[in-house]
């Protein structure tokens, strides 16, 4: 059976680039919520979602956002979201999460907002 | 008096790894009642909720129970029931909270329910004691030829 969901990491800069791939379910979020956590512990605070193959997501999903924006603020970055498909971002838009999360078009935005956050603050 | 009415159901093993298979069997019967693929995702993704509760709550994550996906289509409407026999968990007795108050929370639960109140247009639960728990969630048709563009989606 095809894993239905994966995760594969790079940076940009000092920036965090997680490319989310396939179904983001409760079956698969403790995997993200792993991996986000990872990133955290190991002092990575700036991250950003690439959510072009992003197939779907619940609210098991947005939970693992909402569990550690907060604590990636609280250490001067965020998690950003970007590139997330027509049928994938009516479900964040359902929830009202435009206005909480940093939602970009493109990755390249997505961390160029990181770089305008970050120059002298 | 609706002049046809079809019953599809489907019966899995109550572990999350079903999730998606329940969720292309929505999809499947959705497509087929005329439900485009934007309206059929959210069905898939209500129905999703409704059965990720019944594992994590009813049946608190033991995979040896069954869930029960019943799905009605008929003129006017597409229902959908989600039966257990788990420990009776109602989600419409759940408040409703905005969306930065489960944040603040935490509650990814909570969110599913919000999802299930936001797709659906009607939405009750009944215990049959000591037989079975049942979450009813009714979608209305719309009526035809409402291409709903996408409310400022990124492209």
């Amino acid at each position: 059976m095809t894993r239905s969901f994966l995760i594969e990491t790079r940076n940009e800069g000092d920036v965090r680039i997680l490319a989310l791939k396939g179904f983001l379910d409760a079956h698969t979020a403790p995997r993200f919520e792993a991996a986000i956590e990872e990133e955290l512990r190991g002092g990575r605070s700036r991250l950003v979602m690439d959510c072009s193959g992003l197939d779907y997501i619940s609210s098991a999903g947005l939970g693992v956002f909402m569990t550690f924006v907060d604590e990636a603020r609280g250490a001067g970055g965020d998690i950003k979201l970007a590139s997330i498909q027509p049928k994938v971002y009516q479900i964040f838009d359902v929830l009202g999460f435009p206005a909480l999360f940093d939602i970009q078009p493109t990755v390249e935005e997505a961390v160029a907002r990181f770089g305008s956050a970050a120059g002298e603050g | 008096m609706a002049s046809f009415e079809r019953t599809f159901c489907l019966q899995v093993p109550s572990s999350t790894e079903n999730l998606a298979l329940i969720r292309e069997f929505v999809s499947a019967v959705g497509e087929q009642a005329g439900f485009d693929e934007n309206e059929t995702l959210k069905l898939a993704l209500a129905v999703d909720e409704a059965c990720t509760n019944v594992i994590e709550h009813a049946y608190q994550n033991e995979e040896t129970h069954e869930v029960t996906v019943r799905v009605t289509v008929d003129e006017d409407a597409i229902a959908f029931e989600v039966i257990d026999r788990g420990r009776g968990f109602d989600p419409t007795q759940e408040p409703a909270l905005p969306v930065e108050e489960l944040i603040r929370r935490r509650s990814s639960g909570g969110l599913g329910l919000r999802l299930i109140r936001t797709i659906m247009d009607d939405v009750q639960y009944r215990i049959v004691a000591g037989q079975k728990n049942e979450l009813r969630m009714v979608k209305k048709r719309r009526p035809a030829k409402s291409a709903t563009p996408e409310p400022g989606a990124p492209r």
